[in-house]
């Protein structure tokens, strides 16, 4: 581990009114994958943009491979592989001409920008599909080739702008998979999602962003960790007694369950998994029916609603969205 | 064949320089013509129905006779096709900008004008295509050129500078305006006037003064004077002077512009 693939400092980027981001500071070891986390508009894409060479800071800066994405724009351009939100495949040339096109545009001549557009679709398991128009595709089939257009020229690192949104299951682990088989090859990834499970498996280490700065930052255990011991879920017989069941608790735990809903069922962090036994004995005592309780290390929406106060899937409608044109 | 082993393959070429990158976009935009032969259609029909409905709605009531108007009116007819297909070039570039295409362009170790430069290039052959219509089918309805091969070629060449001209202002609505249809609207409330308020179709002696010197400064009725004077082996005079005055001013105003808003594009 050299120097950072990516190191972002004190980075603003206003759009009008809006703060996308805040003084965001970020750091990506090499050969490290980086998950961003957080809800729309927390500012992941306009940092992938800014990184990507698509977007101007306003104020800080950023390196990658110890380039500066502003004055060396042209060397990182050389350096990184983008797979943006939006689909940047073209939907009138078949898979093998986008791929041959950007092998092109890379500098590859004729018959070896074929080659390894060949190639590339082998590996995404595109060929039978590789004559196709891409306007036949299916979603996943479309990101895959999105994603095989990004390593045309085996970029050192790779931004990958919700690589999984919008996919079946079963495209969502086949593009896991190629990420996975990136990493082992050396390959940096810079990943943002709003899916908790997406990072705590793919990534390294996650940041954690919300409204342009960053909040929390770690492996998924220490995030996790930060947050508290343990988290006790609990689920009702009778979903009338949970205002009661709840006061019970925060009386026992001394924390207020989080993002609870009138189901029933609810979590609530636990400081000293020791005093779970007490708290559940005193809902017993009080005649509380317990359908089911569980003591569980935290999920990663509970980190985000620990740290941000709000739960990470709610779309904020007093920002504008990032990104577009 | 493995995920590693295409990471790894590759050898990092050195990036396209300008030319090479610009006439990559000219390939794509051959092959998206391939697969979608239903985008030539205003290159094919537009000169067709141009020709035939001018030289037969306006050539009788107008000279008398077809063949007399044509003589008149083909050249005219040839500007105003071109000069009508270039708003497509600000329609296409604003599709391609608004589906992410440009995203990737954008972040690849590319000069930085090459996308829209191949754009241009592209839609270049597309005039020529349209041009060979219109002079075809005019030479099948009785349009005979006076200036021969020599002259025809010598007003196309001009035609074709003046629409790669003319196509900046497109490039930078286009990266103004948000939707492809804005951009067309855009751009036929401005190809309209200019077109028309000429002398592509009539005499200007018959227009009224405030029109006259709107038709004497509108660099189309310059366009169309030169082009009638070369087709026909006439002098054209300072007509050709200009015209490529006008060229010089619409680029050098329209290029850096739509390059500058094309850089900072959000």
């Amino acid at each position: 581990m050299d120097k950072p693939a990516v190191e972002i400092t004190d980075m603003v980027k206003t759009f009008g009114e809006t703060r996308a981001l805040d003084g965001l500071d970020l750091t990506v070891d090499a050969g490290s994958v980086c998950g961003m986390l957080g809800p729309n508009g927390a500012g992941k894409t306009t940092t992938i943009r800014i990184l990507a060479t698509l977007l101007l800071p306003d104020r800080g800066a950023a390196r990658v491979m110890g380039h500066d994405v502003v004055v060396d724009a042209g060397l990182v351009r050389r350096l990184v592989g983008l797979t943006g939100q939006f689909a940047s495949v073209d939907a009138d040339m078949t898979g093998h001409e986008n791929l041959i096109l950007v092998a092109r545009l890379t500098g590859m001549k004729g018959a070896t920008a074929r080659k390894r557009a060949g190639d590339l679709l082998e590996v995404f398991d595109l060929m039978e599909a590789a004559d196709r128009r891409v306007g036949t595709y299916s979603g996943g089939m479309r990101r895959r080739l999105d994603v095989a257009a990004s390593l045309v020229a085996a970029p050192d690192v790779l931004f990958l702008d919700e690589p999984t949104t919008g996919l079946d299951p079963r495209s969502r682990s086949q593009v896991w998979e190629i990420v996975q088989g990136l990493v082992a090859n050396g390959t940096t990834v810079l990943l943002t999602t709003q899916y908790l499970d997406e990072a705590d498996r793919l990534a390294d280490r996650i940041a954690v962003i919300d409204q342009g700065r960053m909040v929390a930052e770690g492996t998924s255990s220490e995030l996790k960790a930060s947050v508290g011991a343990a988290t006790l879920h609990v689920s009702l017989r009778d979903v009338a007694q949970q205002p009661e069941a709840q006061r019970i608790l925060r009386d026992a735990l001394g924390s207020d369950a989080h993002a609870a809903t009138d189901s029933g069922s609810f979590a609530v962090p636990v400081a000293e998994p020791e005093i779970a036994t007490a708290a559940i004995a005193r809902l017993f005592n009080a005649e509380i029916s317990v359908k089911d309780f569980s003591l569980d290390r935290p999920t990663l929406d509970e980190v985000f609603f620990a740290l941000t106060g709000r739960p990470a899937h709610t779309d904020r409608p007093d920002t504008v969205k990032e990104s577009a044109a | 064949m493995s995920i590693t082993t295409v990471t790894e393959s590759a050898t990092r070429p050195q990036p396209p320089g300008p030319l090479s990158a610009s006439m990559t976009f000219v390939w794509r935009a051959a092959v998206k013509a391939r697969h979608m032969p239903e985008q030539l259609g205003d290159v094919i029909m537009i000169p067709i129905l141009f020709t035939l409905m001018f030289t037969y709605l306006f050539g009788g009531a107008l000279a008398g006779s077809t063949v007399e108007y044509l003589r008149f009116l083909l050249p005219g007819t040839l500007v105003m096709t071109v000069v009508l297909l270039t708003v497509f070039t600000g329609v296409t570039l604003n599709t391609d900008l608004s589906s992410g295409a440009f995203d990737r362009f954008r972040s690849l170790p590319i000069w930085r004008p090459a996308p829209i430069v191949g754009l241009l290039i592209g839609d270049t052959l597309r005039y020529m295509v349209a041009s060979a219509l219109v002079i075809g089918l005019g030479l099948l309805i009785g349009f005979r050129p006076e200036g021969g091969v020599l002259g025809v070629v010598a007003a196309v060449g001009l035609i074709l500078l003046f629409a790669f001209s003319l196509s900046w202002v497109w490039i930078t609505l286009a990266l103004i305006l948000r939707t492809p249809a804005a951009v067309n609207i855009a751009g036929l409330l401005f190809i309209f006037p200019l077109s028309f308020v000429s002398n592509v179709f009539v005499d200007p002696e018959t227009m009224p003064d405030w029109l006259q010197t709107f038709v004497d400064i509108n660099p189309v009725s310059h366009l169309v004077t030169a082009v009638r004077a070369l087709v026909h082996g006439g002098s054209p005079g300072s007509e050709v002077g200009w015209v490529l005055i006008a060229c010089a001013a619409l680029v050098a105003v329209f290029a850096p512009m739509s390059m500058y808003i094309y850089r900072r594009k959000v």
